[in-house]
């Protein structure tokens, strides 16, 4: 892993490797590569020149101010907003391309909300079948069949007749996680999954990520919980007004930052008492 | 006599007084103040309608209003023609609530769909809900009921009651769409966006995720619409269908008294209060479902 750094960005949008080769030379595969990103929502720019690659394995979290872009640069990777311009590669395959078909790309990029967004009328179980059923389709006892074994997995078993709202924020949570793993997708983005829990089940998600990291699951994480950060990923990037600003292994990062507001932002994590 | 069509049956204003009103009262406290609330409304509602009742009684004309519209022979006599007639009602009813169910539901999502491409679609259902909200129903029936027939096509059908369906029909699809619609709308938009990262097409979104929670949603208000609807049935008397409107015409006529249309006014009370109590009641329910969904 390459320690880059700075705020190269501006203006690079088509880069000089328009090909990418899926297994590179030094044995790692690139599992996501994100090149030259630009997103303005209006007159506000958000999102200002993103350079990331991410390797098969790999978990890297995105650590930043609240309105930094970290939200924002998921769903642009999940296509769940149209990228201004850049280009985004999976498994070498360009899916910001005119012609990539936006759906077959989604199956293969799993993203879980803050908020869970569950869908309340159906079971936990149809939660967990209805995209396998549907988008793959697999039968229903095939989709079932999966469903449940991850459900167990992940402590859900006896939860699988449940609706959503029996269920407590980590449950849900934990679902939701689920509900993506379901899909068998080759990357698994998460966008603040325990900003809306009790601090109590923040333990229990986390757990989870764990497991699937040790797993091998590639992921790309936005979180505010730095000490998970520190635990988990392979690789921190610091994201500032719609920069990378600087990215390296957590150990470098949280207790060396090179760039001024990444130490500005670290401190105040500190003060607040969440490092 | 105009319709309540004219007034244009309860649309998607429901959802949002589904939202405002207070929270349920509930628990043990409540006993035995509740008690006497009841007590107090039963003694009320005596006081006030014996007053309604003594007034009117004693009203100057009252002999002779009482033998217009409460003669017992007439009553026995038009019970047996108008009761009957009201299957006509029942029938139409019946026919034109699967046909509105359908067509709205058709028109909602017609509006709904994104991209440019589909503006011509969009433009048409909106110009459909525009027109058949505006013109008041009876017009329909009328120009439906007698237009229609009176083009004499070979082969068109004859039979009143079938525009009477189709008038219906398309006049209450145009309110039940905006029902649904509202439906649709007041499904999070973080539930598409849910159903769409797992790789769910657009059409799929709409039918497992969206649509499911709108209709449940809008199921009171729809309610609404069908008392609106069931009520509206005696309009396409005017275009020649025997309902229990015009069966109570032709009794009135015959007996010279006005007893027929107080029983066609209790056949109505009788089908829409037991339907109005179980609105209200889904509607209480719903209620408290949002309220232990937003705790
Ligand atoms: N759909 C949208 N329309 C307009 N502005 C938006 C939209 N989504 C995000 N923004 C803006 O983009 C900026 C970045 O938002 P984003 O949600 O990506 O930040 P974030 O880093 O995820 O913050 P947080 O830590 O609070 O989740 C914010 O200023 C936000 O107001
Ligand atoms: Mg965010």
């Amino acid at each position: 892993m390459s320690r880059t750094t700075g705020s190269r960005g501006v203006g690079t949008t088509a880069g000089p490797s328009g090909q990418a080769p899926a297994g590179s030379g030094n044995g790692q595969a690139r599992a996501l590569r994100v090149e030259g990103v630009w997103k303005s929502f209006g007159a506000t720019p958000v999102l200002r020149g993103i350079d990331l690659e991410l390797a098969e394995h790999d978990v890297v979290c995105l650590i930043g101010a609240s309105g930094s872009g970290k939200s924002t640069l998921l769903r642009c990777i999940n296509l769940l907003e149209p990228l201004d311009s850049g280009r985004v590669f999976l498994e070498g395959e360009e899916i910001t391309a005119p012609t990539a078909d936006v759906n077959r790309v989604r199956r293969r990029i799993g993203i879980v909300f803050q908020s869970f967004n569950l869908f309340p009328h159906m079971s936990v179980l149809a939660n967990v079948t209805l995209a396998p059923c549907k988008v793959l389709g697999m039968s229903q006892r095939e989709a079932g069949e999966r469903a449940v074994g991850l459900l167990d997995r992940f402590g859900l078993a006896d939860k699988r007749d449940d609706f959503p709202d029996r269920l407590s924020g980590g449950q849900q949570q934990r679902v939701a996680i689920v509900r993506a793993l379901a899909m068998e997708p080759d990357l698994l983005l998460l966008d603040e999954i325990t900003s809306a829990l009790d601090p109590e089940l923040v333990a229990e998600v986390l757990n989870v990520i764990r497991e699937l990291a040790r797993g091998g699951m590639t992921m790309l994480i936005a979180t505010h919980e730095m000490g998970f950060a520190r635990d988990i990923a392979t690789r921190v990037c610091f994201l500032d007004a719609g920069v990378i600003l600087e990215q390296g292994p957590a150990a470098e990062i949280f207790s060396r930052p090179r760039e001024a507001r990444t130490q500005q932002f670290l401190q105040r994590i500190v003060e607040a008492g969440r490092l | 006599m105009s319709g309540s069509l004219a007034g244009g049956p309860l649309g998607s204003g429901d959802l949002l007084s589904l939202r405002a009103s207070g929270p349920p009262r509930s628990g043990r406290r409540y006993d035995r103040s509740a008690f006497r609330s009841t007590l107090v409304a039963f003694g009320s509602t005596i006081v006030f309608f014996g007053l309604i009742g003594w007034v009117v009684v004693h009203a100057p004309n009252w002999p002779e209003v009482q033998r217009s519209f409460l003669d017992g022979a007439v009553w026995a006599q038009s019970v047996p023609d108008i009761v009957p007639a009201f299957l006509v009602n029942v029938q139409l009813f019946c026919i034109a609530e699967v046909l509105i169910l359908v067509l709205a539901l058709v028109l909602a999502v017609l509006r709904s769909l994104p991209g440019p491409v589909l503006f011509p679609l969009r433009l048409l259902a909106t110009v459909y809900a525009d027109v058949f909200r505006a013109v008041p129903g009876v017009l329909i029936i009328y120009l439906l009921g007698f237009g229609i027939p009176g083009l004499q096509i070979a082969g068109i059908p004859t039979d009143p009651f079938v525009y009477a369906v189709i008038a219906l029909t398309l006049v209450y699809s145009a309110y039940v769409s905006e029902v649904y619609r509202a439906g649709i709308q007041s499904v999070h938009p973080s539930q598409e966006a849910a159903a769409r990262s797992l790789g769910l097409t657009q059409f799929q979104a709409l039918r497992y995720v969206v649509l499911p929670q709108a209709v449940r949603r809008v199921i009171p208000p729809l309610l609404n619409d069908f008392i609106g609807l069931q009520k509206d049935t005696v309009l396409v008397s005017y275009i020649g269908v025997i309902e229990i409107f015009r069966q109570s015409q032709i009794d009135q006529q015959a007996a010279f008294n006005y007893t027929p249309y107080l029983v066609t006014a209790l056949v109505f009370l009788v089908i829409t209060i037991p339907l109005a109590r179980l609105v209200d009641v889904m509607i209480a329910r719903d209620r408290r479902r949002f309220l232990a969904g937003t705790r």
